[in-house]
C-alpha cells in the first residue's frame, strides 16, 4: 500500500513539471535552479544531485587571485583521498579558479609536494 | 628584458648543511655573474609525498631568480649534473605578478574612487537630480 501511493508520487514529480531542468546535468543547473532548494524532498530517489545549496567559489569570496602551487594546504582541500582532483561541481570553484587551481596541483605533484595517488600525509 | 622565475629543488636529505650552503652559493653566484639577481629560501627537510630516488624525506630549497632565459637554463644544467639535487621545478612567474599588479592596481583605484566622492556626494546630487530631470527628455 505504501509503496504504491509512492510510486506516482515520484514518477509525477519527474514528469509533471516541464518548465523544469530535464535530465541534463542537473548539477549545473542546480546552483541557479528557478525553483527554491528542496522544496518537493526531490523529484527523484538521491535529489541530493537535483538541487544544490548555493556553492560559492571559495577563491572569488575570499579574492584569493593567485593560487601558488606552493600552499599545499589550500591545494590539499581540492584533492580526493585518492589524489585525484576534485571536479568543479562539487567543489564550487569557478572556472578560470579552478583552471588555476588545476595547473597549481599538477606543479606541486611534479615537485613532490602531493601526491599523484593515494592521500597526503 | 627581465624574466622572473622561481626555481624550487629537492636535495637528498643525508646532506650536510655546509654542503648545501656551498651548492647554494655556487648557483647565487652563477646567477649574478651572468646578470641576474637570486634570493634563496631554505625550507628544511620535509616529507616527500612520494618515493623518490629511493627517498622519503627531501631539503627543500627555493630560488628565485631575476634575468634572462639563459640564466635558468645554465642553473638548471648545473642541477642536473648535481648528484644531490633529486628534483627541480623551474616555474616563469613574470607574467603572473604582471597580472596581480593590474588587479592591485584596479582594486586600489576602485577604492580611491568610491571613498572620495563618498564624501562630496551627499551635497551635490540632490540638487543637480532636480536639473537633470528636465533636459533628459528634450535630449532624447
Amino acid at each position: 500500500m505504501a509503496e504504491e501511493t509512492k510510486a506516482p508520487e515520484t514518477s509525477g514529480g519527474g514528469a509533471g513539471r516541464p518548465e523544469g531542468r530535464p535530465d541534463r546535468g542537473g548539477d549545473r543547473g542546480g546552483p541557479r535552479g528557478p525553483r527554491p532548494a528542496g522544496g518537493p524532498g526531490g523529484p527523484r530517489e538521491g535529489g541530493r544531485k537535483y538541487f544544490r545549496r548555493k556553492k560559492v567559489c571559495k577563491f572569488c569570496v575570499e579574492k584569493i587571485e593567485a593560487v601558488n602551487y606552493k600552499d599545499v594546504r589550500l591545494l590539499a582541500q581540492f584533492i580526493a583521498e585518492s589524489g585525484k582532483i576534485t571536479p568543479r561541481r562539487l567543489t564550487g570553484v569557478c572556472t578560470p579558479h579552478q583552471r588555476r587551481l588545476s595547473r597549481a596541483i599538477k606543479q606541486a605533484r611534479n615537485i613532490a609536494l602531493l601526491p599523484f595517488a593515494g592521500r597526503a600525509q | 628584458m627581465n624574466r622572473n622565475y622561481e626555481l624550487m629543488f629537492i636535495v637528498r636529505p643525508d646532506m650536510v648543511e655546509e654542503d648545501l650552503n656551498k651548492l647554494v652559493s655556487t648557483l647565487e653566484s652563477t646567477v649574478t655573474t651572468a646578470g641576474g639577481t637570486a634570493k634563496t629560501e631554505v625550507w628544511g627537510k620535509r616529507r616527500l609525498a612520494y618515493k623518490v630516488a629511493k627517498f622519503n624525506d627531501g631539503i627543500f630549497v627555493l630560488l628565485m631568480i631575476e634575468g634572462t632565459g639563459a640564466i635558468i637554463h645554465e642553473v638548471e644544467r648545473r642541477l642536473r649534473v648535481t648528484e644531490q639535487v633529486i628534483k627541480f621545478l623551474s616555474v616563469r612567474t613574470d607574467e603572473e605578478l604582471k597580472r596581480l599588479d593590474k588587479i592591485k592596481k584596479l582594486r586600489d583605484a576602485k577604492k580611491k574612487v568610491s571613498a572620495a566622492p563618498a564624501m562630496a556626494a551627499p551635497a551635490p546630487v540632490t540638487p543637480e537630480a532636480g536639473t537633470e530631470a528636465a533636459p533628459a527628455p528634450t535630449t532624447v
